[in-house]
């Protein structure tokens, strides 16, 4: 059977994809540009029995999706600058109580209410920093309609995998763009579940290390009871101030990331074997960066892309190795330079990095990109 | 024979945070006891509260127990409550928690009536900060940001329940300790969002500032500044003046409930 074939809008796809996922809670804010999200799964959501709530602010809508992830459902929040601001705080919630939460959030312009329907992609520092205290974060950065869907289910198998909060984060181009969606058959992606806990309830601890780096987290309203908190904690739930413990805590959040940075990198190579030009695109930016290496491929130029899927953890090793084969990297995005300072951390030296930076709530065209090409060749 | 509170407390989890003179540990007390008179499955049991002193609570209790962030009690519990509405979910939390940083979730939960019951110690004071005013310090009191004398009027958070909507609001004391657990059985057995204001005393922050020379004095006034609703009944406007009213402040039988609600747009959804 074919596939089903759609027009979709980017955020349509979104909400789709955390379908596909096996999502069956979403709590929410209404914000501009990521409001279809809701609107589509409120829709969705109670005809599959799942829950559908709006919330009265979007801290509150992040309440609510942790609380519903500690009873074992898989769980959507969707935002766009300032509401990620304002969710910032139960982000660190979900980072330190091990929650597993999709957090898809909508590039538009900042700080502050900016320009709310506007393209940008300036919350890429605020997916890593956003925040306060050491933590990992997972982040990816789809480029297409179809490119939505699939990370949007990628995005629930990381925070299930790992039991933390993953944010997926399009431009508003990519989040309100219309385009041909081919949908996955059911079995066709990968869906992750959540591992169960193994030990009997007498046993259980929710944040036993005998695992591995990522515990099985049991649900609320099982056989299993626990408790749950902000606090650094030991291996039982409970908070903790015993130096050694909250070291090893804060060491192994990070390392669930840290040591499994193959497994969940991903980025796309575009003409790069002979480049002699790179850029460094995520986004919607890297559409415009496609068609600029084509057009300076047909002007003689060696020109490629490499296009970050993953933003967070960032692809260090790929960049590094790329800045030793390339003359140039050339790093265009909407915002003022926060790839780029990522880039020239990796290149080291080995490469020269030219920014081409937009906030002005305009894309980044291919004649810019290709512009600056013809300029550091 | 006594009653076992041991059968609801995690082992080796005493001694409590709480000072010596804090009525938090009656509270908890209370909440025992209604959840024995209850019969509430262990597992089946969700107790859920924010930050601060009174936000420990949960971990002294030996159910699903959720140690949120700073004012956020009420909103998480809604995640919880919306997942599994069959769970019993009960959120504890002190007066500075639930009314100044976590206000606007908990008149939400208010206003959805989900059916949840929050049990809000109110000692009138941030405790665990160190005893800075909260939203419920009366006017004119110390606090260590308030030394001149507190600015500001108090919230009065049974009548601040009931204007945002909830469906059973009661209020007691730590003083009327037997009456604690009365409340919030009837409260728990409501079907809706269900407040139950605990006037609470923090000899540590709020006393010592206060001129109150002892805890006795905290409790004792507690005792001479409520009224029972009953006896309330019987007295005059003048007679109730600087009385706080104690007792089921109001109760309304809506018949429904917001998961009953949503259950409903599940079956309009898949007839859909």
């Amino acid at each position: 059977m074919a596939n089903k074939v759609a027009f979709l809008q980017g955020n349509e796809a979104a909400a789709q994809g955390a379908l596909y996922a096996g999502c069956t809670f979403f709590g929410g804010y209404p914000i501009t540009p990521s409001t279809e999200v809701a609107e589509v799964l409120s829709i969705e959501l109670p005809k599959i029995g799942g829950k559908f709530i709006q919330m009265e602010d979007e801290i509150g809508a992040m309440a609510a999706v942790i609380g519903a992830s500690l009873t074992g459902a898989k769980v959507l929040t969707a935002t766009s600058g300032p509401g990620l601001s304002l969710k910032q705080e139960l982000i660190g919630y979900a980072c330190i109580a091990e929650t597993p939460a999709v957090i898809y959030n909508v590039m538009r312009g900042g700080p502050s209410t900016g320009m709310p329907t506007g393209p940008s992609q300036s919350d890429v520092m605020c997916a890593k920093w956003g925040t306060h205290g050491d933590h990992a974060a997972i982040c990816l950065v789809p480029a297409s309609v179809q490119e939505i869907f699939e990370e949007t289910v990628r995005a629930f198998n990381l925070a299930e995998k790992y039991r933390m909060p993953v944010m997926i984060m399009p431009d508003e181009i990519g989040a309100h763009m219309r385009e041909r969606i081919v949908f996955p058959e059911p079995g066709e992606l990968e869906v992750i579940n959540r591992t169960a806990p193994s030990v009997s309830p007498a046993d259980y601890k929710p944040y036993d290390t005998r695992f591995g780096d990522v515990p099985p987290l049991a649900a609320f309203g099982s056989d299993y009871r626990f408790h749950v908190t902000g606090l650094n904690k030991a291996e039982d739930g409970f908070p903790t101030t015993k130096a050694s413990l909250v070291q090893a805590e804060e060491e192994r959040q990070i390392r669930k990331v840290d040591a499994n940075i193959d497994d969940i990198v991903t980025f796309e190579e575009y003409l790069l074997d002979d480049a002699e030009v790179a850029i460094v695109a995520f986004g919607s930016t890297s559409r415009s960066a496609r068609f600029a290496v084509n057009e300076a491929r047909k002007a003689g130029i060696k020109a490629g892309m490499f296009r970050i899927k993953t933003f967070w953890p960032f692809p260090d090793k790929q960049i590094a190795a790329l800045a030793t084969k390339v003359k140039a990297i050339i790093t265009p995005e909407m915002n003022l330079g926060m790839c780029t300072g990522e880039v020239v951390r990796c290149a080291a030296g080995n490469a020269p990095v030219s920014g081409i930076f937009r906030v002005d709530g305009e894309p980044i065209n291919p004649g810019q990109i290709l512009e600056k090409i013809k300029e550091v060749m | 024979m006594s009653f076992d509170y041991d059968k609801y407390l995690r082992p080796g989890k005493l001694p409590h945070i709480w000072c010596p003179g804090c009525g938090h540990g009656i509270v908890m007390k209370g909440l025992i006891r209604a959840i024995d008179t209850l019969g509430l499955e262990k597992n089946n049991t969700a107790i859920v509260s924010g930050i601060g002193c009174a936000s420990r609570l949960p971990g002294y209790l030996d159910f699903c127990t959720l140690h949120t962030a700073h004012g956020r009690a009420a909103a998480f519990a809604t995640g919880v409550k919306m997942a599994k509405p069959e769970m019993n979910v009960i959120l504890v939390g002190g007066d500075g928690d639930g009314t100044a940083i976590g206000g606007n979730h908990f008149i939400h939960a208010c206003r959805r009536n989900i059916d949840m019951t929050y049990i809000i110690m109110n000692n009138n004071i941030y405790g665990m900060t160190g005893g800075q005013f909260s939203p419920c310090t009366p006017t004119g009191a110390k606090a260590s940001t308030t030394v001149y004398g507190n600015p500001d009027p108090a919230f009065d958070v049974a009548k601040l329940a009931i204007g945002a909507g909830a469906t059973f609001v009661a209020r007691g004391t730590a003083y009327h300790a037997n009456q604690i657990d009365k409340l919030i059985v009837e409260a728990v057995q409501h079907k809706g969002f269900s407040v139950v204001e605990i006037l609470d005393d923090c000899p540590t922050t709020y006393g010592r500032r206060n001129k109150f020379k002892s805890v006795i004095e905290m409790m004792n006034r507690l005792k001479e500044v409520t009224v029972s609703i009953k006896a309330a009944e019987k007295m005059t406007a003048e007679q109730l003046t600087g009385k706080i009213i104690t007792g089921v402040l109001y109760k309304e039988d809506r018949g429904t409930h917001y998961t009953a609600e949503y259950a409903k747009v599940i079956e309009r959804a898949k007839k859909a």
